[in-house]
């Protein structure tokens, strides 16, 4: 017995140290190896993509780099080129206001839209990077939406002022009544706040404290996309928040509101809501009544957005273990509380790509807002741009311009997204 | 089941009072006719095989569920379905989990303070005092600014049982706090429910720790299919089981 037990009684004297990789595990020809030319087939795959990536390249480059610049029409171009391959950027050059702002906004007027653009970053600044900015900036977040209205549509400054009263009136009451019941203090400040808004139309605001309007019509451009997408998102994320708690709640009323609305509004597409925003609401709108065609817009997409951002949410919600519910309920925290303080916060988190997901799709599809008739970037290469006699036949630039100021929009909230996700993570993995 | 066990009762005041109380998950009859009376200052232990309740009981105290018939009165104030009285009673009674179900978004300190600061209305500096206290208590003040992640289970339990006790309840109730534990981890905090105990804390306790019965409870409930079968005080609970479903029971979990 003790014989067989001496043959592996082993004891540790001393403790190994940690050692380095061997030198063929490291270094830049390891990499390209085992990263290009580990087989026969990866080989040949690896020159088959490079002799593709060349051939690009050679049809590519050339065309950019013979771009002409300068010019008033296609056949300027055509001249400058003598036929050689070469890009007609020279339309981007004459039509880049067009493009930007559409073709009937007053060039004069620029600068306002530019300065609500420039504006707009120092508005979502607070709220993109809570932990960066004073939370005192959400003032300025909250007065945003009436600067950027005024400095974009103009006319009377009272107009933005009695909107934003109107929401202050609502908000008085709701916290005068909320004491009483949360449904008293919500509905009654929503009814204060239309009672306001209703009443202040019959106020001759007309040219007091003015400047130069500009009507929805002259609107167009990437401006418009911008606008679309900005206002459209801020408002769909919390109503698809308020629609996601509503398709939860055990009242069976607002349960079945959210769920028919949210099943109805996907099962929709967008464009027919547009048509619907563009014809069809001009039919039950009584005669002469002037429903402005951009606000149109922006509730059809909105209702879109928020019905998706709502089931994305929603998918948050269920992620979420039961024991946080019970956590929060066992400490004594009521309904909105709990909500806001536990539940909330940890499924946004999780949301957050399926959130940026909605919104950068629907940013995108602001653009559909061209198939009725209003002259968004893609609206004004296909109707005033392409039809004009000067650059009749120039597609390949305007649709590569317009491609690259999405991208750039869009990779930015998709960075943005990436870096949010990493910054609210608690996990420690 | 009548609450006929000999009282060992700490005072006569009545912490807890279960009367006659029913509950149904759909058709299926979980808790019947459970008679419960808790004095403050008691410590129970509640045992039984799995699937007969005793999670369901403790859980229908702070009503995270629902009973459907009888009466459970807490500290005075009647169970049911007005939402204040279950606010009231919620914040009164503290629960810790299986799953310590700490806020994972949150740092220690914050788990612990929240809801002080929303329930209470406590100041934000008295609260963190308050919380420091607790964290202290239970013996991790130094990792207050980390998130529960960065935590081993066993100082999750803790700061569970800290975030409960910031909230001043007069009961805590402790739902298998440490069936989800690594061996080396239960007695950390096995300890602190034991110098809980010792401070006087009205506690019912749903555990297979038949060591910590022995040691802190003043009374043992066994549960079956949903029914009090038997309670006693733990000497006799254990040494002289009555009833022949006790004795099996004890048999099979004190039996290696």
């Amino acid at each position: 017995m003790s014989d067989t037990h001496a043959q592996f009684a082993f004891v540790r004297s001393k403790m190994l140290p940690e050692a380095p990789p061997p030198a063929s595990e490291r270094g830049a020809a390891k990499w390209v190896r085992q990263n290009f030319f580990s087989s026969t087939i990866n080989t040949v795959m690896t020159i088959f993509v490079f002799v593709v990536v060349i051939q690009i390249a050679l049809t590519v480059v050339p065309w950019l780099a013979n771009g002409v610049w300068s010019g008033s029409s296609l056949s300027d171009c055509r001249e400058a080129l003598a036929g050689e391959t070469g890009a007609c950027f020279a339309v981007l050059s004459e039509r880049w206001n067009q493009l930007l702002f559409g073709f009937q906004y007053p060039s004069e007027l620029y600068w306002r839209p530019l300065a609500a653009f420039l504006l707009l970053f120092v508005a979502i600044a607070p709220v993109l990077f809570q932990k960066y900015v004073p939370s005192k900036m959400l003032i300025f977040t909250a007065l945003y939406p009436f600067i950027a209205f005024f400095l974009i549509w103009g006319g009377s400054l009272l107009t933005p002022v009695l909107a934003l009263a109107g929401f202050v009136v609502g908000y008085f009451v709701y916290t005068k009544l909320v004491a009483q019941s949360f449904a008293l203090g919500f509905f009654g400040g929503l009814f204060a706040a239309l009672a306001f808004w209703i009443l202040s139309g019959y106020l001759p605001v007309e040219g007091i404290l003015a400047i130069e309007p500009v009507e929805s019509r002259e609107i167009g451009g990437f401006m418009l996309n911008l606008i679309l997408g900005t206002v459209c998102v801020s408002l769909s994320i919390p109503f698809g928040i308020a629609l996601a708690l509503g398709r939860q709640s055990s009242m069976p009323i607002i349960k079945w509101i959210c769920v028919v609305f949210i099943e109805f509004i996907r099962g929709v597409p967008l464009i027919t809501l547009l048509f619907v925003a563009n014809v069809v609401l001009a039919y039950f709108l009584p005669p002469g009544t002037n429903f402005d065609l951009i606000l149109r817009v922006i509730i059809m997409i909105t209702m879109f957005a928020s019905a998706y951002i709502a089931e994305v949410i929603r998918g948050g919600l269920a992620a979420l273990p039961r024991g946080q519910y019970e956590a929060a309920n066992s400490l004594g925290l009521d309904y909105a509380q709990s909500m806001r303080l536990i539940i909330l916060p940890q499924a946004l988190k999780i949301s957050i790509p399926g959130i940026v997901n909605v919104a950068v799709g629907l940013f995108k599809d602001t653009t559909l807002v061209s198939v009725i008739s209003m002259f968004d970037l893609v609206g004004m290469i296909r109707g005033p741009i392409s039809s004009s006699q000067e650059w009749n036949g120039v597609y390949w630039e305007l649709f590569l311009a317009a491609g690259l100021l999405f991208f750039v929009t869009c990779y930015g909230i998709s960075q943005y997204s990436q870096w949010l996700e990493r910054e609210l993570r608690t996990d420690h993995r | 089941m009548a609450d006929t066990a000999p009282q060992m009762h700490v005072s006569d005041e009545v912490a807890i009072s279960i009367q006659r109380m029913n509950k149904w998950y759909g058709t299926f009859h979980v808790l019947r006719d459970i008679d419960l009376t808790v004095y403050a200052g008691e410590r129970i232990v509640i045992a039984g095989p799995s699937g007969s309740g005793k999670s369901t009981l403790i859980r229908c105290i702070n009503a995270l569920e629902e009973h459907q018939k009888g009466k459970i009165v807490v500290d005075g104030t009647l169970l049911s379905s007005d939402l204040k009285n279950i606010d009231k009673i919620r914040s009164e009674v503290g629960m810790v989990f299986q799953h310590f179900n700490l806020f994972p978004h949150l740092t220690i300190l914050e788990n612990c303070t929240l809801a002080p600061i929303w329930v209470r209305k406590t100041p934000k500096r008295e609260a963190e005092e308050t919380a420091m206290h607790f964290l202290e208590k239970v013996k991790i003040p130094d990792q207050a600014n980390k998130y529960p992640g960065q935590l081993s289970g066993g100082q999750q339990q803790r700061v569970a049982i800290a975030r409960s006790l910031c909230m001043m309840p007069r009961i805590m109730l402790f739902d298998e706090p440490t069936s989800a534990l690594d061996p080396e981890m239960i007695k950390e905090v096995l300890d602190t429910m034991v110098s809980l105990a010792e401070e006087g804390m009205t506690m019912i306790c749903v555990t297979h720790e038949m060591g910590f019965a022995r040691q802190v409870a003043n009374r043992v409930i066994f549960m079956d299919q949903g029914q009090i079968v038997e309670q006693n005080e733990p000497e006799e609970f254990f040494n002289n089981p009555k009833s022949e479903r006790t004795k099996l029971f004890l048999s099979q979990i004190l039996g290696h």
